[in-house]
């Protein structure tokens, strides 16, 4: 069962046929499989993950610590909900700690982000504070390395 | 000079593989697609590497004692116990050693006087009966067959036993067939060699790698136990090649014989790869897992692309190459790889290079992307049809 997903999260473009062998189930088995976990949203979605800085396309990405005023009943998910409405966020993480939740949002400039931290994040009523990091240089997300690594000089060896 | 007659006759009469065109062809090919090769497409884990600069750091740059660090050869003491159920005694029976190569040319040059005879089972490694050859060794080769899996079978066997049969090479999980032996089938070999005086080699460097079963060292039996040298290393279960570290184990006055040799021939295997080693030794099994789950998945899906394109192939059970019979195609196994590289791009290893038995068949690796095995696939698809269609065409 898990197999399958370990499978799809290191890479979904495996074909339902490689997935098979190499899960040892048949190809009808992984369809029906795949329509279940999808049904059940237990995978969300299939999305490449892309180097922007090797492209024309200008962007920057902030991590931002947002401390919230948790609110009876709902605890801090109402305020999360709020806040991931917007297109700008990626993502969002409740987080044990100094403060209460991760925002990551991407923007096309500096001042985009900062644009969206000022007048829409903070003005939350039940946001108390925020704290704006922005990301420099991204070295490795989901087990992806962002350089291009030096390869090792090639030999046939007969082995 | 005439250096034909100053070098060693024996040297000379070693034939140099004939891979090496292949392998040239290849080299001016600069996209092509290869399961041809022999080795890990992991990079060593980095736990495993850090180890190795961290002693770098430290200033460890030393030689070590003759037969490896003490503390290395316990912790190989405690990995076999652990994964294979083999004791050995890290103080008298272990060896530390430049690869398996190494170890395989020690126990051939510690074991054999000239005229001596080595059964080697083929299709197979092809350092066996060159190295036997440099001491003087004669090299027995025994063809196995597809339909037994590639196994030695105990009629084979005996069919080649001689009075002046020394030693018994077992070079299982194989390359490149993919065949394994199973306890009973070590049981029979036993059962063959009881009474005699034939020492066993087994080559075990791709133990870590059998699926669906456990790998059975001839060691494991007691009847075999004190007739085994067992060789073994880093290399293929830790991704390791290039570090060459490698490792033999068996009876104390065989080993002690081969620590003289390897004294005078080496002195101490590298230092930095000793103390990677260590980390992988102790540290290293959960890395050993998740390659050969990975290899697994490769292994069933080339095995069924292969089936389903209509080359008859066996499941091999260990190693990481699969073994199709292309027989049926009409070309020879050396024709088939070149014709296949030269019109479709894709490098697979002629069966004719490890020995007669591998006639008619070629050797894939699955030791590379899930991707470039689909590829590989695709156009060995197009090949085969295309083979066809010309072949109906010549036939009119």
């Amino acid at each position: 069962m898990s197999k399958l997903l370990r499978l799809l999260e290191a890479d979904c473009t495996l074909t339902h046929e490689q997935l098979a062998s190499m899960a040892g189930m048949t190809v009808d088995e992984v369809r029906k499989e795949i329509k279940q976990y999808e049904d059940d949203k237990v995978i969300l979605g299939y999305k490449a993950i892309v180097d922007w800085d090797r492209t024309q396309r200008e962007s920057v990405t902030a991590l931002i610590e947002v401390k919230v005023t948790p609110q009876r009943g709902d605890g801090f998910d109402r305020v999360a909900e709020r806040i991931y409405q917007y297109d700008e966020v990626e993502s969002v993480y409740l987080m044990s700690g100094a403060y209460d939740l991760t925002v990551i949002i991407s923007g096309r400039t500096l001042k985009e982000v900062a644009q969206f931290v000022g007048e829409r994040l903070s003005t939350l009523e039940d946001v108390t504070g925020t704290a704006t990091h922005f990301i420099l240089r991204k070295y490795k997300e989901k087990h992806l390395i962002f350089e291009r690594q030096e390869q090792q000089e090639k030999e046939w060896i007969f082995s | 000079m005439n250096y034909e007659q100053l070098l060693s006759t024996r040297i000379q009469e070693v034939q140099p593989s004939g891979i090496r065109r292949f392998f040239d062809i290849l080299e001016e090919m600069k996209d092509a697609i290869s399961l041809g090769i022999g080795e890990p497409d992991f990079v060593t884990p980095w736990h495993i590497r850090d180890a190795g600069i961290y002693s770098l750091e430290k200033g460890f740059t030393k030689y070590t004692a003759n037969a490896g660090m003490a503390g290395l050869r316990r912790e190989i003491a405690s990995y076999l116990a652990r994964r294979f159920d083999l004791h050995y005694d890290f103080a008298s029976q272990i060896v530390v050693t430049v690869g398996g190569s190494e170890g395989i040319d020690l126990t051939m040059r510690c074991l054999l006087n000239p005229g001596d005879e080595v059964i080697v089972p083929v299709p197979s490694f092809v350092c066996y009966g060159p190295l036997a050859s440099m001491t003087g060794g004669t090299p027995v080769y025994l063809e196995l067959k597809a339909e037994n899996e590639f196994r030695l079978t105990p009629e084979e066997l005996k069919s080649a036993i001689t009075p002046r049969t020394k030693l018994l090479v077992l070079p299982f999980p194989c390359n490149p067939t993919g065949g394994i032996m199973e306890r009973a089938d070590l049981e029979a070999i036993a059962q063959v060699l009881e009474g005699t005086d034939i020492l066993i080699l087994s080559d075990e460097i791709y133990a870590e790698l059998t699926y669906g079963q456990h790998h059975v060292s001839p060691a494991n039996l007691p009847q075999l136990h004190d007739r085994t040298v067992v060789v073994n290393g880093l290399s293929k279960s830790h991704a390791m090649t290039g570090w060459r570290m490698g490792y033999v184990c068996g009876p104390a006055p065989i080993v002690q014989q081969m620590l003289k040799l390897h004294q005078f021939g080496i002195m101490s295997a590298p230092t930095v790869s000793q103390y990677a080693a260590v980390e992988a030794m102790c540290n290293g099994d959960k890395d050993i897992e998740n390659m050969r789950d990975e290899y697994d998945g490769r292994r069933r899906y080339l095995v069924e692309g292969l089936r389903r394109i209509g080359l008859p192939c066996f499941e091999p059970k260990g190693a990481f190459y699969v073994f199709p019979d292309i027989r049926g195609t009409g070309l020879g196994s050396d024709d088939f790889c070149e014709r296949f590289l030269m019109e479709e791009k894709v490098a697979v290893i002629s069966g004719a290079a490890f020995g007669p038995g591998g006639e008619g068949f070629v050797r894939c690796c699955y030791a590379t992307s899930m991707k470039d095995i689909a590829e590989a696939l695709t156009r060995l698809d197009n090949f085969l049809t295309n083979l066809k269609k010309k072949q109906a065409r010549e036939a009119e």
